[in-house]
């Protein structure tokens, strides 16, 4: 079979982007991780986004950004799955290199949510959820994480300080991170302090409305050297694994297991030869604190009920045993929804070839997880150093 | 979100969100609202029922910063509702002081206005919780 390498990495800062729109974005990023591969070509595009309809009236996105990146007349797509969409679109793109249809893909990930009124945002967001069975009922995506927040607090005895720690965690990581929309360190009390935004969910709960595009060029081992591009910038999409839940939260089986992370993650460990004591560090779907803790338990890194317990024992900091969020995370580098999964995967590339800010020792084998909706759409992909 | 939204979208659902109709599979799974196929054993044989309206409070919040649509009506505590019947119901609670609000708290359901387009618009009404009234 063939294997996918990816050669090319390049990514926008996050933040409020006011000056620059959705296109400017996304062919920034695309043409950064072009030149980083040193290509000026490709077979196709895909495009990670969630929801730019509504944000910036602006769908197409396939069209609008191989056009403006002049990339010809290539096939281009955007590929969706709510929060998930970025993720998502790394995998298609990968498929396609596996298939042996396209063997140079590019795959860019963006989100423009500051051009919308902060309430109407938050009832995009909320297109992720059953319209008629959860939007209907005024529920936002922050109080449908709440309901999961305060029963997982309920059922396992944590208090809202020790969610606190994974905020505290992605914000010290972020901070060495030039690409980050926060670039600085938080305490507990900050956490404890931000405003209830939906009760036992607080503001520092949760990840930011932010601008941003990240991008990936993917190809096989045998076309990289053909091309010229040097062995120490590639990485290895080893596995991957995507899968859904239901999408309201009322139907969950178990409001405190992530199952669609479980299968997805099962099969990308399958894939890559690996298990979850193999990866050297996680990046999780951390947009809200409780969703770090529920990841590292359907990861397999913790068992059920002791993701928290991870955070308090001082385990998921960079030097320690499970490193997550090395660049920040959702929460301190920013959450741009649709290109997210993106953003990880380039987080991932730069940790495998050592170039990472904070970098963790000799990491071989890094995971992102990105995940959809309240966990009903979940992308789990495993990358190696070559 | 100033126009007024189609009344067929809402009205399709009025039997689910006035009468609390489900469904119940030939195995006697129960849910809520009422499929094609039973998410439990994948029947397809599936009959209505109405529910009771009856459950208990699994999980709640306030929701502080809503949707838009949504603003008049801040803060509103929202919670899953656990029926007697089984489903679970995502649902606002109404008539209920917040800090009242406690895990296992007995509530019924009442159909209540749920919210108003703007002028010329369409009134949405639905299911809401709250605790029982003698
Ligand atoms: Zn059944």
């Amino acid at each position: 079979m063939r294997k996918a390498v990816i050669i090319g990495a390049g990514m926008t800062p996050v933040g409020e982007h006011w000056k620059l729109g959705l296109r400017d974005l996304a062919v920034e990023a695309l043409l950064n991780a072009m030149d980083d591969a040193g290509i000026d070509r490709v077979d196709s595009l895909y495009v990670g986004n969630m929801v730019s309809g509504p944000f910036v009236e602006q769908e197409n996105l396939g069209a609008l950004i191989a056009d403006w990146a002049g990339l010809g007349n290539i096939p281009a797509v955007k590929i969706e799955a709510a929060c998930a969409s970025g993720g998502a679109a790394v995998q298609e793109g990968v498929k396609a290199v596996l298939s042996g249809l396209e063997d140079v893909v590019a795959v860019v990930g963006v989100e423009k949510m500051t051009d919308a009124w902060p309430s109407d945002a938050t009832r995009y967001l909320a297109y992720a959820a059953d319209a008629e069975w959860e939007l209907f009922h005024g529920a936002s995506f922050v109080a449908l994480n709440a309901l999961i927040m305060r029963y997982y607090m309920k059922a396992y005895g944590y208090t809202e300080e020790d969610l606190a720690l994974f905020a505290v965690n992605a914000h010290a990581n972020g901070a060495r991170n030039p690409y980050a929309m926060f670039k600085r360190p938080i305490k507990v009390e900050t956490v404890l302090k931000s405003p209830y935004v939906a009760d036992p969910l607080k503001l520092f709960d949760a990840s930011p409305v932010s601008d941003g595009a990240a991008s990936v060029i993917i190809t096989t081992p045998e076309k990289a050297k053909e091309l010229g591009v040097p062995k120490e910038k590639w990485v290895e999409v080893a596995g991957m694994g995507r899968a859904i839940d239901t999408i309201s939260l009322a139907s969950r089986e178990d409001l405190l297991v992530l199952k669609a992370a479980k299968v997805a993650a099962e099969r990308a460990y399958k894939m890559a030869g690996v298990t979850a004591k193999d990866i050297d560090f996680f990046e999780v779907h951390d947009a809200f604190t409780v969703m770090a803790a529920l990841s590292l338990e359907a990861l397999g890194v913790a068992g059920k009920g002791e993701g928290a317990k991870l955070a308090k024992e001082g385990q998921i900091a960079i030097d320690a045993d499970y490193p997550i969020q090395t660049m920040g995370g959702l929460k301190a580098r920013g959450h741009p929804v649709g290109a997210t999964g993106v953003y990880q995967t380039v987080e991932a590339v730069l940790q495998l070839r050592g170039e990472a800010p904070s970098q963790v020792p000799d990491a071989e084998i890094g995971l992102t997880q990105n995940i959809g909706g309240t966990g009903s759409n979940i992308t789990v992909n495993v990358f190696r150093r070559v | 979100m100033a126009r007024p939204m189609q009344v067929s979208r809402y009205w399709r659902h009025f039997r689910e969100k006035y009468m609390l109709i489900g469904g119940k599979c030939e195995n006697g799974h129960v849910h809520f609202p009422k499929r094609s196929v039973c998410p439990v054993c994948g029947s397809r044989k599936i009959e209505e029922i109405e529910l009771s309206g009856r459950g208990k409070v699994l999980s709640w919040t306030i929701v502080r910063n809503p949707p838009s649509g949504f603003e008049y009506y801040k803060p509103f505590p929202l919670a899953l509702v656990e029926l007697e019947e089984g489903p679970v119901v995502l649902a606002q609670l109404t008539d209920v002081d917040p800090e009242e609000i406690d895990f296992g708290m007995e509530v019924e359901v009442v159909t209540k206005k749920i919210r108003e387009f703007e002028e010329d618009g369409i009134i949405l009404y639905g299911y809401k919780f709250r605790p029982p009234v003698e």
